[in-house]
């Protein structure tokens, strides 16, 4: 069966079986940026916007996203960049391997709740598992470009 | 005041961003399985559902014949020489025990058949159709009863151990060893106070987010290229040739970026596969591990039972130390034999100062569950947990506090640490990590333990810690920096970057010594036909070993240049100085610049502008730190929940200062994962019940209160610019810390990790010391 679906801003058709993971299906598209850290829902490390919200790749069938609009990091590259700065700075993307799946998070984060408190990044991240970091880091991080962002909304 | 600043240094000490973080933040395809071919061999494991069996019979006839089938390989088809998958330098101390496939298996878990399909579904139906009969045998299950014991785990003849570690199969020993100084017994009789505790550490997993994986390819020349992501690229040349019974120069070895190693990738876990069915069938491969087969046919630590006895005078003097280590290594030896020495060197020797005897007894043993290998700390948390724990209670007992046992009895500068090698104690900033952890936490502030609410009590507890830096006279570092076309530098290393930032420490030290900036460097690592020889990033090596081979390689390089230089100008090498970006003449009448020192170097010149440097140390300077908990406990739940930990550490001088602080807050999580969360429980036929994320729960950033970290440096002397170590010294305070708040809220001591709620709860009917505050 085949599966139609905008990946990234562009209309894609290609074919799947009935019981193809949705991340499967997206790293078999060269979107490599989604990661497999375990088969039981809880490392977030294949996060992927599905309409806008975040979803784990790995626990959606591909067949779901038929008609719907998938966007992994590789098209959000310039909000990664401008995003990952902050926690570049704070050395916390370390192995990098959670990274693509934290973003994707951060980023939705930003994008539903810019006024976050720390306690509510926690909440909102916590499925996000590091075993590098131990988090602070990456807290500090998304903190400061949350902090950058009111400030450049203030001047606006 | 800190003697850091021996140098006013202009990249080194800088937090600089790491080198490749852009690349990871914005999900590059930088990884093993994102670099390689996705259209080749599927390469999968058939594991034993026996802890101890001989195969009877394999009929493959049937997965044969799934389609895209393309081989299976059992116990027949392989080389029967015996070979160690732990990372070690050659002779390793862990026997050679395995092979690739072998006719017993040792553990619910262990190989039986390798499968090779040309997809993921064949591979997985192959699996299914793959008929074992095995004659099930009794299984050593009880590392206590595994010394000995009639069961033998490696009854074979053809074991062999390549050093003096006390091994013995026809014992189940991988390792025994007596050590002592001075007349234990005699002391303890003198002694008003001694306190025995026996502690129980867990076989705990790393976890590192990217499991195990390999890719291999036959290359141009005919050679299996394996690509994996691995700390020990040259250790794996020589294991893969060892298992395969190939020439090592057969055999190429790369990593690209590694998604987290911790000690997991120090071991060839997953190369020796793929590997064989590559040079099988002479078609591209790729094993990659499954979460469950991380848990539970990996690398983990090496589960321990400490019983260690201190004694001290009646003003709190420790003056001697007993300790017996009991150590499982499981169904196979790696890293057996030396991660239990650092139970005892890297704990006894925190109390230096005072000490007149110690007795450091082990054995380490095999039994049918799974192998270990190495993991941050390598038998130091292990150790320190016991070490610590007893610290704490003989201050209870002498009625002083945590925090003057310690300024009377810790290892000082100038110290001789005979439990240590009987290496000086160089470079020791322990004093004033306690000074300032103290004032951080506000020890003195509060009670030890108060009531929060009407259920909740916080309670504080501490600990200290040492770690070593590389291993002494064994580990090798070697770094080649040479002049780029551009007048940059370009740093070849063998030591890999496991996210770390090793590869951009090392290019500030470049940029250090050469006067240039970070940008000038480029790094290439790590790759066995290209790389000079490195032992490999483990045992907190990488910036004490590596490093000084890049900082002498960088002054080789200068004296080269200024030769060429020097001979632009018509000049001798004497009349010339290296600057930031040409050589001058000392007069500074004259210059060439190194842009056209590089351009000429290109054109009718006979001189390399390039350095090799390789280094070892005779020693193995130790990084120290302090750590200090507040932790919450709820008495109706028996939860416990760190609310703010202290860390303060000394590595001499802190290379990079943000990546640095982010190896302690990591370190110290995973610390806490390890005090109470993450379990490991054997069930009755020697299967993990912990075989996801699901069960084994590292932590959450929901389960972590408030970390506070800060350096409190050293110079050592020997190192690169004064550093030392930091990268598993900072998993090694938690467990006890966290033991002695709960022992503060509760009046027990728990000995047996993770401590559970259900543990806790337990402490707190028993003891409810939290009622007399």
């Amino acid at each position: 069966m085949d599966v139609r679906f905008t990946l990234n801003g562009v209309e894609r058709t290609v074919p799947i079986s009935a019981d193809t993971l949705l991340l499967d299906l997206l790293r078999s598209m060269k979107c490599y940026s989604v990661k497999r850290g375990c088969e039981t829902g809880n490392c977030g490390l294949c996060t992927v916007f599905v309409d806008g919200k975040p979803v784990l790749s790995c626990s959606t069938l591909a067949a779901r996203v038929e008609g719907h609009d998938v966007v992994t990091l590789e098209g959000l590259r310039e909000e990664a960049e401008a995003y990952g700065a902050y926690i570049a700075d704070e050395g916390a993307e370390q192995c990098g391997f959670c990274n693509p799946g934290l973003m994707m998070n951060a980023i939705a984060l930003y994008r539903e709740n810019p006024d976050a408190t720390d306690d509510e990044i926690k909440e909102y991240l916590a499925g996000n598992l590091c075993r590098c970091s131990g988090y602070e880091g990456q807290l500090r991080g998304i903190r400061s470009y949350l902090n950058y962002k009111k400030g450049e909304a203030c001047h606006e | 005041m800190s003697k850091l600043s021996q140098k006013e240094y202009r990249v080194v000490t800088k937090p600089i961003r790491k080198l490749d973080a852009m690349q990871l933040l914005t999900g590059q395809p930088v990884y093993t399985d994102d670099v390689t071919p996705q259209d080749c061999l599927v390469v999968k494991l058939l594991r034993s559902p026996h802890a101890h069996a001989l195969i009877k019979e394999i009929e493959t006839e049937k997965a044969m014949a799934v389609p895209g089938a393309v081989a299976v390989y059992t116990y027949k088809d392989v080389c029967q020489e015996r070979f160690t998958t732990a990372g070690q330098t050659y002779p390793e101390p862990s026997a050679y025990d395995r092979l690739l496939l072998d006719q017993r298996v040792r553990f619910v878990g262990d190989p039986v058949a390798i499968i090779a399909a040309e997809t993921g579904e064949a591979a997985d139906l192959m699996l299914a159709r793959v008929k074992v009969s095995y004659e099930v045998l009794p299984a050593v299950l009880d590392f206590h009863t595994a010394k000995d014991n009639e069961l033998l785990v490696h009854p074979e003849d053809n074991w062999r151990s390549l050093c003096p570690v006390g091994a013995d199969n026809r014992r189940n020993l991988v390792a025994h060893e007596e050590d002592s100084w001075g007349d234990p017994d005699a002391v303890f009789a003198q002694c008003a106070h001694v306190v025995e505790k026996t502690v129980h550490c867990k076989a705990n997993n790393q976890a590192m987010m990217e499991t195990f994986r390999t890719y291999c390819e036959i290359d141009t020349y005919g050679r299996l290229h394996v690509i994996s992501s691995t700390q020990i690229i040259f250790h794996v040349r020589r294991i893969v040739s060892n298992a395969l019974g190939i020439p090592k120069s057969k055999i190429r070895v790369t990593k690209p970026r590694i998604g987290g190693g911790f000690g997991a990738k120090q071991s060839v876990v997953a190369e020796i596969y793929p590997a064989f069915v590559t040079w099988m069938t002479k078609r591209p491969s790729k094993l990659v591990y499954t979460r469950e087969e991380c848990q539970i046919a990996a690398s983990p630590r090496h589960e321990m039972e400490v019983r260690v006895k201190v004694g001290a005078d009646a003003e709190g003097h420790i003056r001697a130390m007993d300790m017996y280590t009991l150590s499982n290594s499981g169904a196979y030896s790696e890293h057996g034999p030396t991660t239990v020495g650092l139970s005892g060197h890297k704990s006894i020797s925190l109390y230096a100062n005072q000490l007149q005897a110690y007795r450091f007894n082990y054995d380490v043993v095999y039994t049918n569950l799974q192998a270990a290998g190495a993991f941050r700390g390598y038998g130091a948390p292990q150790g320190i947990f016991a070490v610590e724990s007893a610290v704490n209670e003989i201050a209870d007992r002498v009625g002083i506090s945590p925090i003057a046992i310690r300024e009377i009895n810790m290892t000082r500068e100038g110290n001789v640490i005979r439990s240590y090698y009987g290496e000086l104690a160089t470079s020791c900033a322990l004093d004033r990590c306690l000074v300032r952890a103290k004032e951080k936490i506000g020890w003195d502030d509060s009670s030890l333990c108060r009531m929060l609410d009407d259920h909740t009590v916080r309670a504080k507890g501490m600990a200290i810690a040492m770690q070593g830096s590389g291993i002494s006279n064994v580990d090798v570092g070697s770094a080649t920096v040479r002049l780029t076309e551009d007048g940059g530098y370009a740093l070849v290393i063998g030591a890999a970057d496991m996210g770390t930032g090793c590869d951009t420490i090392l290019a500030q030290m470049v940029a250090e010594v050469m006067e240039c900036e970070i940008s000038d460097v480029t790094v290439y690592s790590a790759d066995t036909d290209f790389s000079p020889y490195d032992s490999g990033s483990y045992a907190s090596s990488t910036t004490y070993v590596t490093g000084k081979a890049v900082e002498r390689a960088c002054l080789e390089l200068q004296d080269q240049i200024c030769g060429l230089g020097a001979q632009m100008m018509e000049l001798s090498r004497e009349q010339v100085v290296f600057t930031s970006d040409s050589v001058r003449s000392e007069d500074g009448s004259r210059a060439v610049s190194l842009l056209d020192i590089a351009t000429k170097s290109m054109c009718g010149n006979t001189q390399a502008m390039q350095a090799t440097v390789t280094h070892s140390s005779p020693t193995s300077p130790p990084p120290y730190m302090v750590g200090m908990v507040e932790l919450d406990i709820d008495i109706e739940t028996g939860e416990a929940k760190v609310a703010n930990y202290v860390a303060v550490a000394d590595c001499g001088t802190v290379i990079n200062e943000n990546l640095a602080r982010i190896q302690l807050e990591g370190g110290i999580v995973q610390g806490i994962g390890m005090a109470l969360y993450e379990n490991v429980t054997y069930m009755t036929d020697g299967s993990i019940a912990e075989n996801s994320l699901m069960e084994y729960k590292i932590p959450s950033r929901m389960d972590i209160g408030k970390l506070d970290v800060e350096f409190e440096s050293s110079y050592e002397s020997s190192g690169p610019f004064g550093a030392k170590s930091i990268g598993e010294l900072v998993i090694d305070t938690p467990v006890p810390a966290i033991a002695h708040a709960i022992y503060e809220a509760t009046g027990v001591w728990l000995t047996e990790l993770p401590f559970t709620p259900e543990k806790i709860l337990e402490a707190i009917e028993q003891g409810g010391k939290y009622k007399n505050n």
